[in-house]
């Protein structure tokens, strides 16, 4: 068994036991953290496979951005977990049945009669000097510049969308309205009054 | 060396265990969020190691598209979320009944 | 020569809508000058034309001045045919029309709707124009449903009562029936000669004749004899021929100037005229000229007996005129048709007469019908009684009037037929001329002799009517009295109608009796020693005895034969008839449809099945849709697994 080999069975076995506890876990904050160590790990696979790139973006962009994004919303919500937990023991057949129905389908579908190592054969290491970020960034601004663009705009769109939603206007909050406070002119402050002057009485 | 197999199998396994997690954790929106994040990554590990091992860098950037979609899709998720709960008071899948025919 | 034959049907067509459109702003004066100026115009034009055709023998007209619409196979074009045939009745249509315009001054005098009438039979004139000289079958279909159409608008022109409405009603309606075979006859026409052309269609006669056609399964039929049929069952309509004759006495509703100018002298006949331009066809089929004479002669004889118990003054000249048209058609169906234009030129001038002398009364009396509040009329209106007298000897045919010579040449032409149904014919037109007489007398009786019925307050009123009433009166009574002798001998038993109307030499029943034509005088002479005459002067003496001698014969006769009279009186029926049938049939058939058929089976079963149908079916997909989240993924991953499954093993 090769360095490599015992490598990935590492992480992939670290990444597992992860997701396992992650939708074991009873409590979201737990389950948020564990999803954290099966990204990790899977980066590190990827890492492994030579994907350097994405398994840095992996680390960079889920973990340190939406999952944070989880953790927050899930403090900033209180939530009872208590009643969330209803069921798990009853679901549990049904769910580890289609789980391992599904995963013995697609094993059998992807296993080692397709694509094993006498099938597809493992590929020659990339030499020295070669940047998997380079060769992702050739293509993505040139064949794929077009989607790269409607990315852009999906994000842009996810922004509005997050901040729509979650806007929420307080009545009675007391705020300046800079545009309107420029937009004033001199009538609509100042009223002229012309009367004639007075005797002065003593 | 690692064949391919071992790469698709460790996405299937972790499909399949998010898949459990949809099954066992049915009334907590916030972990249904967190196993469809799981799915998309075991859909990933797919995608990497088909590029890496077919030699054709179009999977990276598949995986790329789809990060950012799922990023997105996450940001977006959550704020529902986050409306749901001040409407509801409750994340509670089971009160989420209203497109009931 | 086109733009004259042109300027025909087109002026009184532009006095029409001028008083039509502008009757406000021309006003009452400006509309019937107009009106008349047009149809003079018309008339004059039309003598000149009778001068250049027939006088002067000018070559026959035949050509297309409009082409409507061409497809890849038929034009329908606007075209004239202008002999011998078509002269006639274009004089004598706009001659009738110029009089009854310049009476209808007189008699419309006070009415509301002046302008609207002036209109109204002006593009009357036009459209009864347009179908004598039309040269295609669709140029006559056009002028013979615009004829139809003013003829409703004009029977219903006092809208306001409810009966000139039904009448109205009536009459269009019965005259669809007719028009729906006049149409199938055309759709046979153009079907089997690929033209619409007179000429074109009669250079096909004998190939139609040599055709047989299924018109039921089983049974060969002469395309001929079906088209005849057809085109007569449309004649039958408009010519108001029995079981189609219920709409003429009802049109009596209608103005008595239209009752003159349509309902007697012109539209009418246009059944009569219509056949005889078919002659070629008609001589085809000996089929359809027995079914012709057999349902003219039944017209002819039973229609006067109704004349008999009307009461209704106009009523009585209208049996007359179904009566005589019904002479017309015997003429038709023996195949004398010279004899039977010669009895509707004739006829057209003595009961347009009739019904403007009737209507001179009806005026005298303010608008009152009923021949029982007349009577000694005579001595108030001797101008009106002199033309009545001439029109009703011109009608009962007595010697030297213009009735006497059409008619007689009618009965000499049936005598010498052997048609099938011709002899049945003559004895029923023979005792035809006796009811003629009878009632013709009986109603001038009534009306001019005997003791004044009328209360005092018309019989203060009574005076002789104006000028441009009478005036149409005596220039009627003129062509009444004289047109007989002048016209029998060139347009009956002369060669008058060569190459307009076509007689089989052995159906030629004219050309036999002229065998013994030896002119006028011999011709009185000869009635004689006919039952004809003497049946005429039998009638008139029996009218003069029961209604003048012993009118308490006449009542007595009423309760003795109460069931006959009632017989008569409601027309044997066929208005009852066609309600109960027809009317009802018809109305139970729709209604039975309606909640049957589009309430139960459209509406229920297919409109409001579909969407029940939909609503169960979406009831129950409904319950698929729990809402809950959990179950649509749950079908999604079942639904991967099965599609995983099959890709496995498959």
């Amino acid at each position: 068994m090769s360095f490599e080999q015992i490598l990935f069975y590492i992480f992939a076995t670290v990444a597992v036991v992860g997701a396992l506890r992650m939708i074991t876990t009873p409590n979201p904050v737990h389950a948020a953290l564990y999803l954290v160590l099966t990204f990790f790990n899977v980066a590190l696979v990827w890492i492994l496979l030579e994907a350097e790139f994405l398994g840095l973006l992996l680390i960079l962009v889920y973990v340190g951005a939406v999952m944070i994004l989880f953790l927050f919303v899930v403090m900033m919500l209180d939530i009872n977990t208590a009643p969330m937990r209803e069921g798990f023991v009853r679901n549990l057949p049904v769910g580890l049945f289609v789980a391992l129905l599904m995963i013995v389908e697609i094993a059998l579908v992807v296993g080692p009669r397709f694509f094993g190592l006498e099938v597809v054969s493992s590929p020659a290491p990339r030499p020295e000097g070669y940047s998997n970020t380079g060769a992702i960034g050739e293509v993505l601004y040139t064949e794929y510049v077009y989607a790269f663009e409607i990315a852009a705009v999906i994000l842009l769109a996810a922004i509005v969308a997050a901040i729509g939603l979650t806007l929420r206007r307080r009545k009675g909050v007391k705020y300046q309205d800079i545009g309107r406070q420029l937009d004033v002119r001199r009538e609509d402050r100042v009223r002229m009054v012309r009367m004639d002057a007075e005797k002065q009485q003593d | 060396m690692i064949a391919l197999s071992d790469y698709l199998i460790l996405g299937a396994v972790l499909f399949g265990i998010s898949l459990a997690g949809i099954f066992l954790n049915r009334k907590n929106i916030l972990i249904l969020l967190m196993c469809i994040e799981l799915m998309l990554l075991a859909v990933n590990i797919n995608f990497v190691a088909f590029s890496r091992f077919m030699d054709d860098i179009g999977g990276q950037v598949f995986v790329f598209f789809i990060l950012t979609v799922a990023a997105a899709e996450a940001a977006i998720g959550l704020a529902l979320l986050v409306v749901l709960f001040r409407n509801k008071g409750s994340i509670n899948v089971a009160d989420l009944n209203e497109m009931k025919g | 020569m086109p733009y004259v034959y042109l300027a025909i049907p087109l002026a009184p067509l532009l006095g029409a809508i001028i008083a039509g459109l502008f009757g406000r702003q021309i006003g009452r004066a400006g509309a019937h000058w107009v009106t008349i100026i047009g149809v003079a115009v018309s008339f004059a034009l039309s003598l000149w034309v009778f001068k250049h055709i027939v006088l002067d023998g000018a070559p026959v007209y035949n050509e297309a001045v409009y082409t409507w619409m061409a497809t890849d196979a038929f034009r329908f074009e606007v075209g004239f045919l202008v002999d011998n045939l078509t002269a006639l009745m274009m004089v004598v249509v706009t001659g009738v029309s110029l009089m009854v315009h310049i009476y209808t001054i007189g008699y419309m005098h006070d009415d509301p709707g002046y302008q609207r009438f002036f209109s109204y039979i002006s593009l009357f004139t036009f459209s009864m124009l347009m179908l004598v000289m039309a040269n295609n079958f669709m140029q006559l279909f056009f002028g013979w449903e615009a004829v139809g159409l003013v003829s409703y608008l004009l029977i219903g022109f006092w809208f306001k009562r409810e009966s000139a409405i039904f009448a109205n009603l009536k009459a269009f309606l019965v005259n669809r029936v007719g028009d729906f075979g006049f149409l199938l006859g055309i759709a046979a026409v153009l079907m089997y000669t690929g033209s619409l052309d007179y000429m074109a269609v009669f250079g096909q006669a004998d190939q139609l004749a040599a055709t047989t056609i299924e018109v039921l399964p089983g049974t060969e039929w002469n395309l001929v004899t079906v088209i005849a049929i057809l085109l007569f069952i449309g004649a039958m309509g408009k010519s108001a021929q029995v079981p189609l004759h219920v709409w003429l006495p009802d049109s009596m509703e209608g103005p008595t100037p239209i009752s003159a100018l349509i309902h007697a002298a012109t539209m009418v006949t246009a059944g009569i005229f219509m056949v005889a331009r078919m002659s070629p066809l008609y001589e085809l089929s000996e089929v359809a000229l027995s079914l012709v004479v057999v349902l003219g002669a039944l017209t002819a004889f039973f229609m006067g007996l109704l004349g008999i118990v009307q009461n209704d003054i106009k009523r009585v000249v209208a049996f007359s005129t179904l009566s005589q048209l019904g002479y017309m058609t015997v003429a038709l169906g023996v195949s004398a048709y010279s004899a039977a234009i010669f009895h509707l030129m004739t006829h057209a001038f003595f009961k347009a007469l009739l019904f403007l002398a009737a209507g001179s009364v009806i005026v005298a009396l303010h608008h009152e019908q009923d021949m029982r509040k007349m009577g000694g009329l005579y001595k108030y209106m001797p101008v009106t009684f002199v033309t009545f007298l001439v029109g009703t000897l011109a009608l009962i045919g007595f010697p030297g009037f213009a009735g006497f010579f059409s008619k007689d040449a009618i009965i000499e032409s049936v005598h010498a037929s052997s048609i099938p149904g011709a002899g049945l014919a003559y004895w029923l037109v023979l005792l035809g001329v006796f009811v003629t007489a009878f009632y013709s007398f009986r109603m001038f009786f009534l009306v001019f002799f005997g003791e004044e019925r009328m209360d005092d307050h018309a019989r203060a009123h009574l005076h002789e009517s104006p000028r441009v009433v009478t005036v149409p009166l005596v220039l009627l009574a003129i062509p009444s009295a004289i047109i007989g002798w002048i016209a029998i001998e060139p347009l009956v038993f002369g060669d008058f109608f060569a190459g307009a109307i076509t007689v089989a030499p052995e159906h030629d029943v004219v050309g036999e009796v002229g065998h013994h034509y030896h002119g006028q005088w011999s011709f009185i002479l000869h009635a004689f020693q006919a039952p004809a005459l003497w049946l005429a002067l039998g009638g008139v003496a029996t009218a003069w005895f029961i209604y003048m001698v012993r009118p308490s014969i006449a009542t007595a006769a009423r309760e003795r034969l109460g069931f006959l009279h009632a017989l008569l009186d409601r027309g044997y029926g066929f208005d009852e008839f066609n309600n109960q049938v027809f009317a009802r049939g018809t109305l139970a058939l729709g209604r039975g449809l309606s909640s049957q058929g589009d309430a139960r089976v459209i509406d229920g079963w297919l409109v409001n099945g579909a969407a029940r149908l939909v609503g169960w079916g979406a009831r129950v997909v409904r319950h698929v849709q729990t809402g809950m989240m959990y179950h649509y993924a749950f079908v999604m991953i079942a639904g991967l697994l099965v599609f995983m499954t099959w890709f496995m093993f498959a």
